[in-house]
């Protein structure tokens, strides 16, 4: 093992330092000095604190970039791994400047707390490649996520989806050390590198088929993939907008990032094939599975929705199911393909989270039948609902087009000559169609149905409007040069 | 320069959406402006166009790392097309002069429908042609969907996912070819060169084929054309029977049977008597052609009529496709340009002229307001429309379906006479629904129950006079469009097709 000296190391996980570092400041002036004062001030100066904390973390990226892989690959830097530390703080910035007025809670500096605490362990959860550290960060992300879903007190929904997303979690947590255990019961090694060694060549034997399927329901459920996607639906409902926000966004995007590692890096030995007529025995054939499932229950299910944020809690099940798909085809191209995806995706979902609490602020709900008529009463929020609505549902020329196209024709490559991917690509595209019912209903109630007859224009503050509409223009942007993003990938 | 076409449709779908609430009214004159402006810019090119050779318009890398370009050219299959949608753009708009509820949204709807319309026309990179398909169907939804009438949100869903559906098709082959080929390109002329297995041609070639199709009406997949048209708009309407369904048959033409010619081969056995893709397609073509007009000739609604007539024109489109002769494909594309001009006048007359001003598309309610005496000029423009519908010599449909009869009495003959009996039901249907809905009998006693419509506007006089004489002009000197037309079927892109109609 290389020696590393603790200043080398502080040196490497910084940008993390000062997020934590912004997380104590934020607790620590309000506590010092806005005892007294008024919930928006508060909210206001903590989340000014916390987004400086998570700028100066980017700028800090930017100015000093750094590749290493320490400590038996506790920590590892790479360009890649840098970069998606830098999607991973800007998504946490917009997801606090977009909520910054929300006032569910009296204890909003807590809130940005956890939420930057949220944020550090994600970005642990991308830089590293050890078992270890990868179900620490894993297990610091959930609790933020527990704690962050039950924050909203009034609501006895929010407790109860805290509740239940806190039991899954905590099983499928067991499950997960249980896999990793037995992975290094196999292989003598927590590095990831170092279990593809004793992984290669050996034959498939129960022992690794048990500790392959524990790690794959303890990551399944992180990623919301069915049958491990129970307690999306509620949390999603439950939780205050902005934690179903972070969840559904930062969250997916660390997650599948260290899915594909675990799956990639430290199984690839057991891979096997899940082409037509290619069968073989691996965790690719289980994770085909689980995206076809997902997909296809994903989809049908919201289309019976009457609830925005459940319909996404489905919707988001469905687009796992697609970029699980990613994760079965695992080459560089598809890896890349992945990672747009689920940026773009995580970007998309946000605003929708965004439009979403508009209106549950100014009706006090979110199911269809809330949204009627919105198009008038606040067109701004409505304009990047219909953005977000088609990116979601592959509509060119916006983001989630683009990410479609390039995961499925990804998908097909990885298989040369043979199309072995078809199948799971018909299912998708197939499934892709069906999910425009569900997103166009949405649009129709915003558009096409008549405004409540009480109803007045809806005020949105100003930095949410800007907010949002920065978002939509990205994604508008990203799905027209797709090429920005991939060539900084 | 064709690209402005493009570009000034989605300009101007901003222009009138950002408008201030004061300006309302001035959007349809904004709309006019940019319809106007991107017809004039088609027909300058036309007009410099000596032949219908293909010109690069655009052409630069767009996604580099997957060999994707932003490609735009045009042949004269794309010239003719481009100059229909403007024309009918132009109409549409002055058709619906008369739209006051949230103006902007709707010629802001409508210009970006328009630009995805003209986008497709003009892609020469797959991808790029499927993203300007797609842009296209969902100001379609909003167009029905909010200012349409009979079952609007039905027949908008229906509409929406049919085209998705048939999208999602045409994507599956389209990102099967692109990897099948393996040479990092999208550009329809390059992937057009490869020599794809023929097994792999036997199943990409229908998926395809039946993906465009669903949107050029092909039965049995035509059934959101009729409620669509219903609910739909009069301009919206006139859009989707006039440019939108050509897109599918555009697709079926510049893609499917361009990319996949030998899928059009014989299988080399026989199920049903069916020897090929080409005779399944040309019997649905066939029974779309004779089941649209029956169903068109038992209709109550006036608009189902006009509704139902555009399967059956449609399906001499893809007849004429699937005869595989010169002179059969000549016809289909200029069958498209015939059908897309009178579909327009139709709906235009139906939901504009009749509807707007009688509040009722029911036929033998129609039949007692003696509409002849009423709105003499609607009764007028209607006979002269069904008269060119019909196929009448003078006017554009004759040329186009008797150049389709032509080559499908060369490639299958039966199928020939059987579309020839087509016509005749259609002559039937028109006749009928001109009757009932204008030459009522007043044999029901009292005078008639209408006594003052509001008169016929001056923007759907010029309108109506638009597309009637555009309609004239080709029936009565086809040349100018089969001079593009002829060149650009000839050329060495579509070599693969006439190949395989010679084995």
């Amino acid at each position: 093992m290389i020696r590393v000296n603790y200043l080398d190391l502080l040196h490497l996980i910084l940008p993390e330092a000062i997020v934590v570092l912004a997380a104590l400041c934020v607790l620590a002036v309000d506590l010092m000095f806005l005892r007294t004062s008024e919930t928006r001030v508060r909210g206001f100066v903590g989340g000014v604190v916390s987004i400086a904390g998570c700028v100066a973390a980017v700028v800090w990226i930017l100015h000093a970039p750094q590749s290493a892989n320490v400590l038996d690959g506790m920590v590892v830097l790479t360009p890649l791994i840098e970069r998606m530390q830098i999607v991973l703080l800007l998504l946490s910035i917009l997801t606090i400047l977009m909520f910054m007025g929300s006032a569910f809670t009296r204890h909003v500096c807590e809130y940005l707390t956890l939420m930057l605490l949220a944020t550090v362990s994600v970005m642990f959860l991308v830089s590293t490649q050890n078992l270890l550290l990868i179900f620490l960060s894993l297990e610091l992300l959930s609790l933020s996520l527990y704690v962050l879903t039950a924050f909203n007190k009034q609501s006895g929904r929010s407790a109860e989806a805290a509740i239940k997303y806190f039991l899954f979690g905590g099983i499928s947590a067991a499950f997960l050390l249980f896999g990793f255990s037995l992975l290094y019961g196999l292989s003598n090694s927590t590095n990831l590198v170092g279990i593809a060694a004793s992984v290669h060549g050996r034959m498939l034997d129960p022992l690794l088929v048990v500790a392959l399927v524990m790690t794959l329901a303890g990551l399944g459920f992180k990623v919301a993939a069915v049958p491990f996607h129970f307690w999306a639906p509620d949390v999603y409902q439950g939780a205050p907008a902005s934690s179903a926000a972070f969840i559904a966004s930062s969250s997916k995007v660390g997650s599948f990032f260290i899915l594909y590692q675990v799956m990639v890096i430290g199984l690839m030995g057991a891979e096997g094939g899940a082409a037509w007529h290619g069968y073989a025995s691996g965790w690719v054939p289980v994770v085909a599975i689980m995206a076809a499932f997902s997909m296809v229950l994903g989809n049908l299910v919201a289309i019976t929705q009457s609830s925005v944020r459940r319909l996404l809690a489905y919707s988001a099940i469905a687009h796992t199911g697609y970029m699980l798909v990613g994760v079965v085809s695992h080459t560089e191209q598809s890896f890349i393909a992945l990672l747009y995806y689920a940026i773009t995706y995580a970007l998309t979902v946000l605003g929708a989270f965004g439009v979403v609490s508009v209106v549950e602020e100014a009706t006090g709900g979110d199911t269809l039948s809330h949204l009627a008529g919105l198009s008038r009463r606040a067109p701004v929020p409505s304009f990047c609902m219909l953005v977000f609505m088609l990116s979601l549902a592959g509509i060119p020329p916006f983001a989630g087009f683009f990410g479609k196209f390039y995961l499925f024709s990804s998908a097909l490559t990885s298989t040369p000559g043979t199309l072995g991917l078809l199948w799971l690509v018909v299912l998708a595209v197939a499934m892709s169609a069906v999910s425009l019912y569900y997103y166009l209903k949405v649009l129709k109630n915003i558009y096409v149905a008549e405004r409540p007859p009480d109803s007045a224009p809806i005020g949105v503050s100003f930095i949410r409007q800007i907010v949002l509409c920065l978002i939509a223009l990205s994604v508008i942007l990203l799905g027209c040069a797709p090429n920005l993003l991939l060539r900084w990938l | 320069m064709l690209a402005w076409t493009i570009y000034i449709s989605f300009l101007g779908a901003l222009a009138v959406m950002l408008l201030p609430k004061r300006f309302a009214r001035g959007a349809r004159v904004l709309a006019l402006l940019a319809a106007v402006a991107g017809f004039a810019v088609s027909l300058m090119v036309f007009a410099k166009h000596p032949s219908g050779e293909l010109v690069t318009v655009a052409r630069t890398p767009w996604v580099p790392s997957l060999g994707v370009e932003y490609h735009l050219a045009a042949d004269g299959v794309s010239l003719t097309l481009l100059l229909l949608t403007g024309v009918v753009a132009i109409c549409g708009v002055l058709f619906s002069w008369n739209i006051e509820h949230r103006a902007r949204e709707f010629f802001a709807f409508y210009l970006a429908l328009i630009g995805g319309v003209y986008g497709v026309f003009l892609s020469f990179d797959l991808l790029l042609l499927f993203a300007f398909y797609e842009i296209a169907i969902v100001p379609k939804y909003f167009l029905i969907a909010i200012w349409g009438s009979t079952r609007r949100e039905y027949a908008a869903m229906k509409l929406a996912l049919y085209s998705f559906v048939g999208s999602a098709m045409v994507l599956i082959g389209l990102v099967a070819a692109y990897v099948v080929a393996g040479a990092k390109t999208m550009d329809l002329a390059q992937l057009a060169q490869f020599p794809f297995s023929i097994h792999f041609q036997m199943w990409a070639f229908p998926m395809m084929f039946v993906g465009f199709g669903i949107l050029a009406g092909l039965w049995p997949f035509h059934t959101w054309a009729p409620t669509g048209h219903v609910a739909a708009p009069t301009a919206a309407s006139m859009l989707l029977a006039g440019v939108v369904m050509k897109l599918g048959a555009y697709g079926c033409l510049r893609v499917a049977m361009m990319l996949f010619p030998r899928g059009l081969d014989p299988w080399g056995f026989h199920v049903l008597g069916f020897g090929s893709w080409r005779d399944v397609f040309a019997l649905l073509a066939l029974v779309g052609i004779v089941y649209g007009a029956m169903v068109a000739l038992v209709q109550r609604d006036f608009k189902f009529v006009i509704g139902y007539s555009s399967i059956s024109h449609m399906g001499f489109v893809l007849l004429g496709l699937m005869t595989l002769q010169q002179i059969g494909v000549d016809g289909a594309v200029l069958q498209m340009f015939s059908h897309g001009v009178l579909a327009g006048l139709l709906f235009a007359v139906v939901g504009r002229m009749v509807y707007d001003r009688t509040h009722t598309r029911d036929l033998s309610e129609l039949e007692r307001m003696h509409l002849s005496k009423v709105i003499p000029f609607a009764a007028g423009t209607f006979v002269l429309g069904s008269m060119a519908s019909i196929g009448l010599p003078g006017f554009s449909g004759f040329v186009a379906e008797l150049q389709i009869l032509i080559g499908a009495w060369r490639a299958f003959p039966v199928f020939a006479i059987v579309a020839g009996l087509g016509i005749v039901i259609g002559i039937a249907y028109t006749w009928r629904a001109m009757q009932k809905a204008f030459f009522g009998k007043s044999d029901r006693g009292a005078a008639a129950p209408v006594s003052q419509l509001p008169a016929i506007t001056i923007p759907e006089r010029l309108g109506a006079a638009i597309l009637m004489g555009a309609s004239v002009v080709i029936g009565l000197y086809p040349q100018v469009l089969l001079r593009v037309i002829v060149p650009a079927l000839r050329s060495p892109l579509f070599e693969g097709l006439w190949r395989g109609s010679s084995r």
